[in-house]
């Protein structure tokens, strides 16, 4: 089988360069049928599905940056007494860490350019997860079958926020040595083991000489190393799944409708790496991050008001905020059985977070099983035709910005000049309040919407002519939509509630009323997309000289 | 095809659209006709795009050259002002932007207007067949059946059990990150050495402070006298030991029983450490006699000795009680009688032992 090539069969003899170089390779090591496989394959395009590409390539620029910081960076806390070039700071006292971090930025040509680089792109990294995710919630592309990638996805969000933080912390400089306190007294908080996790983390006492080393070590091996392989499966199933692609004429579940991967995708998200890396340079050649060297080294005396953490940690530390410690005259940390229960900081900084991942990661399988729905879906929704998961995940979303804005109570409070304790209270009110409303507005907006799309596509866009017609009657002339434009707005499927149903035994149990309960809630209030019958009836009413004349102008407008 | 979840929209298995189906719906009408650009029909619009995006990478060139001069041609020495840097650092990013930023609108642009922009439709294809599914499903039938796991309880038990016992030592190997936690947290440097009471000393130089010198409104942040004298842990126990200290009309406190002797002429001190989690509480209201805490807006009333009037905070800051030494220099009587900062598992504990 293996014989070479007889004078009978020719050998293959590629005609251009390229052919010959693709030959050369695939003759020694193989692969034409990946290039085969891949090379062609089609992706569907829009602007959303950016997110999840800026994330990607902000993590490679972290990655880049971040190697060239640590061959500058020496993460010991040992003492020593600064000799750099910053006058202000000549001959303070400071750990080794915070001195090579003020040698990046001061001694070593491009080193704060680096530094700023790596920054910028971290504080990038978790917003574009963020927003990625975000996108797929809200189009429903977390459905069967991309439930597992979506907890991939999960996962990169906390993995991202563990490596923002351990990276913020290394430094040694008063703000982020403030903020490792703040996680100390946390820890500390965890009921029977926290003070052996502080002490084990710290190495003894807060803040000890151990911390900044072991934050080192997770921050530049063991974080970015999971975050490599989290990339890695989550590629592999966007692979195995093919992208989704939003509702539209020609698109459905069976299909893929785009551009092919070479020349023209590959060219586009290929582009789009150095487009992501000379914003993010340009961020970091005019906007300062995290000067350190104004904040001195860490020490547990001074701190500056207005203190704030890195953007993706703001919502724990505005949660700590707004939990109050004394209601009435009674102390919310307790104490039983001679132990020391810390609700006041245990509730706050666990709680919030601990439910929104839970809902997040949960949130397919509790859809899947309310909407009976186990069909695979590669057609997205737009988030008007799914207005519960909509409404469900802005009411997460305020909920999320509401104690996201109290981590920055003291600086509202002092921009509007307004009393800091009323700022607390009104985001207190909100915590509970924010998701209730923004739940109700957002469903009446997405039904609105609907409505909105089914009277364009029964009646036709406003042209804004008003015409007079001969018995002194004032309309507006409505344009018809094409028949492209209008399957975008009709293309959809409006579920109505699923009763509940028997099982194999024949019984309607519990937990099958409490289905149809939450289905109900889920699909009653819907908006059914127009009918075929529908637009017929629209116009057998008389629009029909009306649209006809409208569509005269459209081509006179040409 | 016997698939019933293959995604095809004909042989979808479970409709959740009840009703659904029984309605007339619009005809898909397929992939909306191309539209020629304008570089597809007119060769100038092609032959300009195609100076455009040699023009962008060419901005790139630019870019590069730029971030050399900028790298090469500003150079750091001891001397150098923070203007400098900056301009450095400025040039860096407009050079790197450009370079970057030349290379990727050129190659998109290239994409947008020259490249084939033809929508192509293409098959989605099963993940798996049916035929693969049940043949994996009869596979690890067989495995499972072969290990006869089922069959044997003992093994699966026993396995089991040392599965669950193996992983230990992987944690106990982790038992010397840090000594056990023992009491230590509830001690300062603030406790009498040798029966000579400790100073209250300046923060940071650790100058020792005269009552006379405190004034009625004024503060101190105090440090206990030889902590800069300190070599080892001195930032640890600068995190236990940092005070505040306050002159207040001595009528406006209002001492609880046993704590009458606490202060001096109105002059008190109290552990700088939130009860929070444990930030520096650095901001006095003079007028009002708060204290507040910046990190989260805990509120402490001086007059109340310390009690929590607003924010997370759930207890009072701890008072150290102090006096005055025949030199007139103010010094701690004793060390805090409760744990300082952050509160943990053991505090009270702690608290209790330290009183009894």
């Amino acid at each position: 089988m293996s014989a070479t090539a007889t004078p009978d069969a020719p050998a293959f003899v590629a005609k251009t360069k390229g052919g010959r170089i693709t030959n050369f390779v695939d003759e020694r090591v193989g692969g034409s049928g990946i290039l085969r496989e891949f090379g062609r394959k089609v992706f569907p395009d829009h602007w959303s599905f950016m997110f999840g590409e800026v994330a990607l390539y902000s993590f490679v620029i972290l990655l880049l940056s971040g190697t060239f910081l640590t061959f500058f960076f020496d993460p010991s806390m040992a003492e020593t007494r600064y000799a750099g070039s910053y006058m202000p700071l000549k001959n303070v006292e400071m750990s080794v860490a915070y001195s090579s971090s003020l040698n990046i930025s001061f001694d070593v040509r491009g080193g704060l350019f680096m530094r700023q680089v790596h920054h910028w792109s971290a504080l990038l990294f978790v917003a574009s997860v963020s927003v990625h995710m975000l996108r797929v919630f809200f189009t429903g592309a977390f459905r069967k079958p991309r439930e597992m990638n979506w907890v991939v996805g999960g996962v990169l969000l906390i993995l991202s926020m563990a490596a923002g933080f351990t990276g913020y912390s290394l430094p040694d400089d008063l703000l982020s040595g403030n903020g490792l306190r703040i996680i100390d007294g946390v820890i500390k908080s965890i009921p029977v083991i926290g003070t052996y996790i502080s002490f084990f983390l710290f190495g003894g006492e807060f803040p000890g000489t151990a911390i900044i080393g072991r934050l080192y070590m997770l921050h530049i091996l063991l974080v970015p190393a999971l975050i490599l392989l989290m990339i890695v499966m989550h590629l592999f199933m966007v692979v195995v799944h093919k992208h989704t692609q939003y509702p539209g004429p020609g698109r459905n579940d069976g299909n893929v409708v785009g551009y092919p991967l070479g020349p023209v995708y590959a060219a586009k998200a290929g582009g789009f790496f150095f487009i992501v890396f000379g914003v993010i340079a340009l961020m970091a050649g005019f906007f300062t991050i995290n000067p350190i060297w104004n904040y001195g080294p860490y020490d547990p005396s001074p701190v500056s008001a207005g203190t704030q953490p890195d953007w993706y940690i703001g919502f724990v530390d505005g949660a700590l905020r707004l939990m109050p410690g004394i209601i009435g005259d009674w102390k919310v940390e307790q104490i039983w059985f001679g132990h020391v229960f810390t609700f006041n900081v245990l509730l706050p900084a666990l709680v919030p977070a601990g439910i929104i991942f839970t809902v997040l990661f949960t949130y397919p399988w509790i859809e899947r099983w309310i909407t009976k729905d186990t069909r695979e879906h590669h057609v997205l929704d737009r988030p008007r035709n799914a207005p519960t998961r909509t409404a469900i995940g802005m009411a997460g979303f305020v909920w999320y910005c509401v104690m996201w804005a109290a981590a920055g109570s003291d600086l509202i409070a002092t921009h509007f000049h307004v009393s800091l304790n009323d700022v607390t209270y009104w985001l207190r009110a909100l915590f509970f309040v924010g998701p209730v409303i923004a739940f109700v507005v957002t469903k009446r907006i997405a039904l609105a919407l609907q409505r909105k799309d089914r009277e364009i596509a029964l009646h036709g866009r406003e042209t804004g002519r008003i015409v007079r017609l001969p018995h002194g009657e004032f309309i507006e002339v409505h344009a018809p939509l094409d028949e492209y434009k209008r399957y975008k707005l009709v293309g959809f499927e409006s579920p109505s509630p699923l009763p509940a149903e028997p099982n194999a035994n024949g019984v309607v149990d519990s937990k099958e009323k409490r289905r149809a309960k939450l289905s109900r809630w889920f699909f009653e209030d819907r908006v059914a997309p127009a009918t075929p019958a529908e637009l017929a009836a629209a116009h057998g009413h008389g629009d029909h000289e009306a649209i006809e004349s409208g569509e005269t102008q459209k081509t006179l407008s040409h | 095809m016997g698939n019933h979840s293959d995604g095809s929209p004909n042989h979808s298995g479970t409709v959740a659209t009840a009703g659904q189906n029984e309605v007339e719906k619009f005809q898909d009408p397929g992939i909306p006709p191309h539209r020629l650009r304008l570089a597809d029909t007119d060769p100038k619009a092609a032959k300009r795009a195609e100076r455009q995006v040699a023009l962008l990478f060419g901005s790139s060139v630019v870019g590069t050259l730029i971030f050399l001069v900028a790298y090469f041609a500003i150079d750091l020495g001891d001397d150098t002002s923070i203007a400098t840097i900056r301009l450095q650092n400025a040039l860096l990013g407009i050079g790197t932007a450009f370079a970057m930023l030349g290379i990727g609108t050129g190659i998109v642009h290239w994409a947008k207007a020259l490249m084939p922009d033809h929508e192509v439709s293409e098959e989605r294809h099963a993940i798996r067949t049916e035929e693969d599914r049940l043949a994996a499903v009869r596979i690890v039938d067989d495995i499972v059946e072969e290990t006869g796991i089922k069959r044997r309880p003992l093994i699966r038990n026993t396995l089991l059990g040392a599965v669950a016992l193996a992983p230990l030592p992987a944690l106990a190997v982790f038992g010397d990150l840090g000594p056990r936690p023992d009491n230590t947290l509830a001690h300062t440097m603030w406790a009498p050495q040798d029966g000579k009471l400790k100073r209250l000393t300046r923060d940071p130089d650790g100058t020792p402070i005269k009552a006379a010198d405190v004034t009625i409104g004024s503060a101190f942040h105090v440090i206990p006298e030889g902590l800069n004298e300190l070599h080892e842990g001195k930032l640890n126990e600068k995190a236990k030991a940092v005070v505040l200290l306050m002159r207040l009309n001595p009528e406006s406190l209002n001492p609880s029983p046993g704590r009458e002797n606490w202060g001096y002429n109105g002059i008190v001190a109290y552990s700088k450490i939130c009860t929070h989690v444990g930030c520096p509480v650095a901001l006095y209201e003079q007028q009002t006699h708060h204290l507040l805490c910046p990190c989260h807006q805990s509120t402490f009333d001086l007059t109340q000795e310390c009690k929590v009037i607003f924010g997370p905070a759930s207890r009072p800051l701890p008072q150290l009680p102090i006096a005055v030494d025949s030199e007139g220099y103010l010094v701690a009587t004793s060390d805090f009688k409760e744990p300082v900062g952050p509160s943990y598992w053991e505090r009270d504990e702690h608290e209790r032992n330290r009183n009894a």
